[in-house]
């Protein structure tokens, strides 16, 4: 049930539709569980909606950060 | 690659200095398929167990609901639901065997679509099935007036239920991204074990693992986040909102488990309660054949207590496309995928 890739939003049609980009397939998502979501934010998308829009931070980042404090 | 490579290194040079068994439970479905299809458990070494656990919804259902809702179908009441929840069998056959029987059976992607059914089907049942991460969809839809068959459940109870059980030692839990998301950080500190919040990617997972096999190897219990792109520390509270709003917190009936007390969703509005609206066709129905099907060690298999391999119907009588269980069903079944990814290594 959980899609690894983001979608990427390329058009907001209303405070509840938008549409978005994965990996070239064009999706209509619905945003109403996100608060703020923008035209070029990345979200994770569960079932149909948005549940969270990333922030840049991958995994390569967390691990730089890990080890630093090892 | 080359970073993956060196992450592969890594990790085999904490686990060497571990010198012990160590048992890690990955407890999403989607890990195990990632798990498996990079074929991580290969270049593990020998000491590192990864066992799979029970974050596969379609596998945790118990037989009850899928009794009770093929048979709603079979009563011509329309059901509408995610798709592996049809093919998965019970006593009374699957969603798909009684839609082959006549019944008005239909695969949808998200609630939106079974909305837009509800308006051709009024009687619409929807037969919600999901962690954290599902109820929030489903409470949208029962805002919208949606007719819900509620099996959903909150997931963390399902970890607490695996550790106070202890029939397996769990030496770590990969925890899950996405229900992750959803609940933020917080819920998961009283547990007494080391974890790490990890995301879907290879590289999640293997980064997930280094700092997993880390903390086991200073005897640290901490809940550490590998997947922060998306898991904030107070997870997504509107979405917590809405469940709540939309569901109350009741006992929850998963498949291996039995009655988890807190784990269980269900709808609050009588009107759109399917259980609550339907009580006469449930109650004619002989739900004491509903345990488990014979023979299926699905139960098993989704506590960590054996590798599907190990079920003497798996990929013998029991495949994809034969299902006898639903760990077979799903393509997040510990069974489906181990079938899939054992066939794609001949």
């Amino acid at each position: 049930m959980c899609l690894a890739f983001p979608g990427k939003i390329i058009k907001i049609q209303n405070n509840q539709q938008a549409t978005a980009d994965f990996k070239g397939v064009r999706k209509e998502i619905n945003i109403s569980l996100v608060d703020g979501v923008k035209k070029g934010d990345y979200v994770i998308v569960h079932a149909g909606f948005a549940i969270q829009a990333l922030s840049k931070k991958d995994a390569w980042e967390v691990l730089k950060e890990f080890e630093e404090k090892l | 690659m080359k970073n993956i490579q060196k992450l592969i290194k890594k990790i085999n040079s904490v686990a060497a200095q571990i010198k012990r068994p160590v048992n890690i439970m990955e407890v999403c479905g989607t890990h195990t398929q990632v798990i498996s299809r990079y074929g991580v458990r290969e270049f593990l070494p020998e000491n590192i167990r990864l066992l799979s656990g029970p974050g596969c919804p379609v596998c945790v259902t118990a037989q009850a609901d899928i009794d009770a809702i093929v048979n709603l179908a079979l009563a011509g009441i329309p059901v509408a639901t995610y798709g592996d929840a049809i093919r998965v069998p019970g006593y009374f056959g699957s969603l798909e065997k009684a839609r082959s029987l006549g019944a008005k059976v239909f695969p949808v992607y998200s609630v939106e679509e079974a909305l837009e059914l509800k308006v051709k089907y009024p009687d619409l049942v929807f037969f919600g099935i999901g962690f954290d991460t599902t109820a929030p969809m489903t409470a949208v839809a029962l805002k919208k007036g949606l007719t819900v068959y509620s099996t959903h459940k909150l997931f963390l109870p399902a970890m607490d239920a695996l550790l106070a059980m202890g029939e397996l030692k769990i030496d770590g839990f990969l925890s899950p991204g996405h229900v992750s998301t959803i609940v933020g950080l917080k819920p998961y500190e009283h547990m007494k074990v080391a974890q790490v919040i990890t995301g879907f990617e290879v590289e999640d997972v293997l980064v997930g693992l280094l700092m997993l096999l880390h903390q086991i190897k200073g005897s640290r219990r901490n809940v550490e986040n590998e997947y922060a792109r998306s898991v904030r520390k107070f997870g997504n509270p509107k979405a917590r909102q809405i469940i709540l709003e939309e569901f109350k917190i009741a006992d929850g009936n998963w498949r291996g488990f039995g009655m988890i007390p807190g784990s269980g969703l269900e709808v609050k509005n009588p009107k759109l309660n399917a259980k609550i609206k339907y009580r006469e066709i449930l109650s004619k129905v002989d739900f004491s054949r509903s345990e488990k099907p014979t023979g299926c060690l699905c139960g098993e298999v989704i506590r960590g207590l054996i590798a599907p391999a190990e079920c003497p119907m798996f990929g013998r009588v029991c495949t994809p496309e034969n299902p006898y269980g639903p760990c077979m069903v799903s393509v997040e079944g510990s069974c489906n995928v181990e079938y899939r990814y054992a066939k794609n290594k001949k």
